[in-house]
Formats: structure tokens, C-alpha cells, sequence
């Protein structure tokens, strides 16, 4: 069985974000970039479920710059086969980054598509359910525990107030919630390993996918500021503040 | 424009995340329908009756609509698509989980957990955590948004929408529902709780994450968080955590024990309205937010805390 894992290249977790003065996004120059997180996730897990023996080949794709590629060798390192780079300069929406991914399974046939939920940059969490739609493919979002059973996967999701869990028939779309692993580190034998495996490069025009339609951002402002307020001496103090000048208890 | 709001509900009570949806949606179009997808949801779609303002309210009813599987929800929204201009979802994980669905069957571009409505083309969501705020124009004919409830006031009610039953869709051939585990906690669920207690790091262990944060917690009536630091540390589940790469909370108070501010976890709490670090280091990030900050080590400041509580009948 082969699974997909498509990831993307975000500024780190780690980084604190700023504003262009020019409102027109958020400064990506000499800032530090990692998989986000909930990709390195997927690949964990698709990783973990080629280990144990029920998938045999796991294809990374990203769709992003020419840098996108160090993303692609950091899954790479982790355990994937093999990746596939769609490089583009212009931000995909999610709705054609949908568009390339069904392409991209048109031509490797995997049984599973395996993804983050979410990419911490654009914060959209619609990728995997469109995907999904446009195969005509059963999802599972959210997923916190993957079990597959022959032409079946159990998938527990997490819920608004607890659990649920979906039986889907493969070929399927499952996106990872962040219980559902812990991603390793790559050892550096695997990271030098993972120089020698094959990224084909793309790019979306190979696949017939227009890009830059739908939504056009008018500017990226920085929100509200938070100053600091005041300390106070002691437990007494903060009650009573809390109590009476701000009413919240 | 007519618009159509799908109900947040849990089949036996309607959610005030459907009032506040409303309101976004009063923002485009005074003529507004309810969709309310489930099962056994008379009550439901009575109660979304009341909401003032809206035109009717649409029931569609089967097992999966129910359950909640996104692919039957999908498909009873796309079923109603064609005689509407926006479709306004709540930006609930079932919502979230639903909503992409119905764009990509249309052909258009998701609109995600808008904050405001500049006019009927342009929104303004965050991005980044809520690090960066985007103004998008949409071109689509149709759109479909999810709405963060906690950005809008809740509709009023006293109205009396006539409800209506329609078709429930195609369903989920290749989803089949196994089970569901909801937790009967006691403490308020963390993204929906109005006080959220939260440890971290400095808490150095599981044992005295529980021994200290749970019973704050519980003596406030709020859900419990945690750092990442203190979840990758293994002091805490998890679900507790809060931040960019957990749960994303503004609950009403906010109260950071042990927390010295890393960006991530400010990310995911910042937009709360009040909130309180105790910490014992000075010039941890945490009080560069904080409405109320107490410098003291927690071992001392939460035991007072609780007494002081005590004191005024907490």
C-alpha cells in the first residue's frame, strides 16, 4: 500500500511573526522555516505505518518554492521514500493546492493520503476535506489514532468534547491532529541517506492547475497590541482586581 | 443576497454559536435561512425559530446528519446551495471539518474563521494564530465562510422563522460511524470554557501539575491548559495544550501559572480578555501581555490564591 504524505514549508512554530510595514504579508526574509508541524506529524505516521508493515512506499509532495525542497529531504530523512516537489513562487490557495493533490493521486494511486490538518501559516484547515470531496474520497479529520485493516481504516478523531471513531473504506483522506504521535528526530545517517533519494520536480502547469484565482488578499495588518498591565503585590490584590475592576470572577 | 446559516447544535440543544453566526450574516443579507442537519432536532429547530431575524429554518434529518459525518452534512448543504449567494458556517471542528467540503464540490475558494465582514466580497480572518490579521476579496459567486463565533454578538431572539423539512442529501457510502467517546467531564471543555486555568513548565512534574493546577481550576469553574513545554515535558495530556500548535483559546480570563510566554503559547491565548501570569521570574514574557501579573514562585501564590477565593466565596 502506498500512502501520500503531502507537506508544507512554514515559518517555524518558534518564530514570532511580523507584519511587512507595507501590509502586504508577513515577512519570510532571513526567517527561520521548518515543516509545519502537523505535516511532520502525517509523516510520522505514515512512516511508522511503512515500519510496522502495511504500507510500502510513502511519497512526500510539496508545492512551494524552490526551498520547499529541504521540507521535502527533512521527510525524507524521517523514513519517506521518495518526494515530489510542484514548485511555484505565487501562494496557492487551498483550493488548488486540492486541485494539484488530486492530480498527484491520479498519477501515483495511493491508498491513503495522509496530511496535517492544518498549516500553522494560513490557518485555512481545508485542504484534506477538499480533497477528500474532490476524489469522492471517504475523510477523516482531526485524527489522533490510524489503525488500517485490510481495505479499511479505523480512525479516531478528536471531537469537540471528546472522541469519535470512523470507519472509512480505501482508498481515503486522513489528516493528523496532534495526539496522534510524536514525530522523531531524523539521525544524522538518515538525514545523509535521504541526499540520495529522488525528488521529481514539477511544475503546476504539468498538472493543468491554474493558480492565483479565487481570493485576493487586500493587506496582512498586525492586530490589536496587548500592553502590559500592572502587578500586583499579592493573591489578596489579584482577587480583589479580578472581582471588582475587572468583573471576571 | 440571501444567505444561508447551517446551525451549530448537538441534535437536543442549539448552540449560541448559531446566534452569533447569524449576526455575521445579518452583515450581508437580511434574507436568512437556518439549516438544522441532524437527527431527532424538533427542539432544535424550534429553538433557531426564535432567532431574530431569520426567514425559515430548514431541517434535514438522517442517522449520519446525526453523527455529524462531514460527507452527509456536505452534501445536505450542497443540496440547498443553489438558492443562496453565502453559506455561514460556525468554525467548529465540526464545522471546520464539513464547510471545505461543500467549496471544493461548488468550485470556490473556503473563506476560514472570518472575524468581520467588511462587505459582501471581503473579509478579515486571522492568520498566523492570530499573529497577523488578513483583509481577503473573494471572487466568487457563491461563498462559502466559516465564522468565528467569538468575534460576533450573539443575535437576539423573539422571532418566529416558519421550519421547513428538506431532504437529507446523498449521505456517506464509505464512512461508516463506529463510535464516540464524550468526555463527562465536570470542568467546561478548554475552547469553549470563560476561565481557563494553565501550567507550565515550572510546575515540574505531572504529580504537581495535578496537585496544583486542577483544584485552581476546579474552584473557578474553568478548564484546564497547559504550555507546550509543560505537555512536552509529560506533566500534562496532550488536549490541554494551548497554542499555536494546540487549541487556540480567549476565554474571559486567562490565568498562566508557571508559564514564561514562549511565542506559541501566546499565540494560542492572547486574545483573551483578561489575563493574569504568576510567575516567579520578573521579566518572563508572559507579563508583557498579562492584564494582572504577580511576580512569586507558584508554590506560595496558589495556595493564597486559594484562600483568597476562599475568602470571597469562590
Amino acid at each position: 500500500m502506498k500512502i501520500l504524505v503531502p507537506v508544507k514549508r512554514v515559518i517555524d512554530y518558534n518564530v514570532k511573526v511580523r507584519v511587512k510595514p507595507d501590509q502586504t504579508g508577513v515577512d519570510l526574509a532571513n526567517v527561520k522555516m521548518s515543516m509545519n508541524p502537523f505535516c511532520e506529524i502525517a509523516v510520522e505516521e505514515a512512516v511508522r505505518l511503512k515500519e510496522k508493515g502495511v504500507a510500502t512506499e510513502v511519497v512526500v509532495v510539496s508545492i512551494g518554492p524552490a526551498q520547499a525542497q529541504e521540507t521535502i529531504r527533512t521527510a525524507l530523512a524521517m523514513g519517506a521514500d521518495r518526494g515530489v516537489l510542484i514548485q511555484t513562487d505565487v501562494d496557492v490557495e487551498p483550493l488548488e493546492v486540492a486541485k494539484l493533490l488530486k492530480a498527484v493521486v491520479a498519477e501515483e494511486a495511493p491508498q491513503i493520503v495522509l496530511m496535517g490538518k492544518q498549516a500553522i501559516d494560513g490557518d485555512n484547515n481545508a485542504v484534506g476535506q477538499m480533497l477528500s470531496a474532490l476524489l469522492d474520497w471517504p475523510q477523516a479529520t482531526y485524527a489522533s489514532k490510524i489503525e488500517i485493516d485490510g481495505a479499511k481504516a479505523k480512525v479516531t478523531r478528536e471531537v469537540d468534547g471528546g472522541l469519535q471513531t470512523l470507519e472509512l473504506d480505501l482508498p481515503a483522506v486522513i489528516t493528523a491532529d496532534l495526539r496522534l504521535n510524536e514525530p522523531r528526530y531524523a539521525s544524522l545517517p538518515n538525514i545523509m541517506k535521504a541526499k540520495k533519494k529522488p525528488i521529481d520536480a514539477k511544475a503546476a502547469a504539468d498538472y493543468g492547475v491554474a493558480l492565483g484565482g479565487h481570493l485576493k488578499v487586500l493587506k496582512v495588518t498586525e492586530p490589536p497590541k496587548r500592553t502590559a498591565g500592572v502587578k500586583v503585590e499579592n493573591a489578596a490584590e489579584l482577587v480583589a482586581k479580578l472581582k471588582t475592576e475587572a468583573g471576571v470572577i | 443576497m440571501a444567505v444561508l446559516v447551517v446551525a451549530d447544535h448537538d441534535n437536543t440543544s442549539l448552540k449560541d454559536n448559531t446566534h452569533k453566526t447569524v449576526t455575521a450574516a445579518k452583515a450581508l443579507s437580511g434574507d436568512i435561512d437556518i439549516l438544522v442537519a441532524g437527527q431527532g432536532v424538533d427542539g432544535v429547530a424550534a429553538e433557531a425559530a426564535k432567532i431574530e431575524g431569520v426567514r425559515k429554518v430548514l431541517v434535514a434529518e438522517s442517522p449520519e446528519l446525526g453523527k455529524q459525518i462531514a460527507e452527509a452534512q456536505a452534501d445536505a448543504v450542497l443540496a440547498l446551495a443553489g438558492g443562496y449567494d453565502a453559506i455561514l458556517i460556525p468554525a467548529t471542528g465540526v464545522g471546520k471539518n464539513f464547510a471545505p467540503r461543500v467549496a471544493a464540490k461548488l468550485d470556490v475558494a473556503p473563506i476560514s474563521e472570518i472575524i468581520e465582514v467588511v462587505s459582501n466580497d471581503t473579509f478579515v480572518r486571522p492568520i498566523y494564530a492570530g499573529n497577523a490579521l488578513e483583509t481577503i476579496q473573494s471572487s466568487d459567486a457563491k461563498k462559502v465562510i466559516t465564522v468565528r463565533a467569538t468575534a460576533f454578538k450573539a443575535a437576539g431572539e423573539g422571532g418566529s422563522a416558519a421550519i421547513e423539512k428538506v431532504g437529507a442529501g446523498a449521505g456517506a457510502p464509505k464512512t461508516h460511524f463506529v463510535s464516540e467517546e464524550i468526555v463527562k467531564s465536570d470542568r467546561p471543555e478548554l475552547a469553549a470554557a470563560k476561565i481557563v486555568v494553565s501550567g507550565g513548565r515550572a510546575m515540574g512534574s505531572a504529580e504537581e501539575f495535578q496537585r496544583v493546577i486542577e483544584p485552581l481550576a476546579d474552584k473557578l469553574g474553568a478548564a484546564v491548559g497547559a504550555s507546550r513545554a509543560a505537555v512536552d515535558a509529560g506533566y500534562a495530556p496532550n488536549d490541554y495544550q494551548v497554542g499555536q500548535t494546540g487549541k487556540v483559546v480567549a476565554p474571559q480570563l486567562y490565568v498562566a501559572v508557571g508559564i514564561s510566554g514562549a511565542i506559541q503559547h501566546l499565540a494560542g491565548m492572547k486574545d483573551s480578555k483578561v489575563i493574569v501570569a504568576i510567575n516567579k521570574e520578573a521579566d518572563a514574557p508572559i507579563f508583557q501581555v498579562a492584564d494582572y501579573g504577580l511576580v512569586a514562585d507558584y508554590k506560595t501564590a496558589i495556595p493564597e490564591l486559594m484562600d483568597a477565593l476562599t475568602a470571597v466565596g469562590k
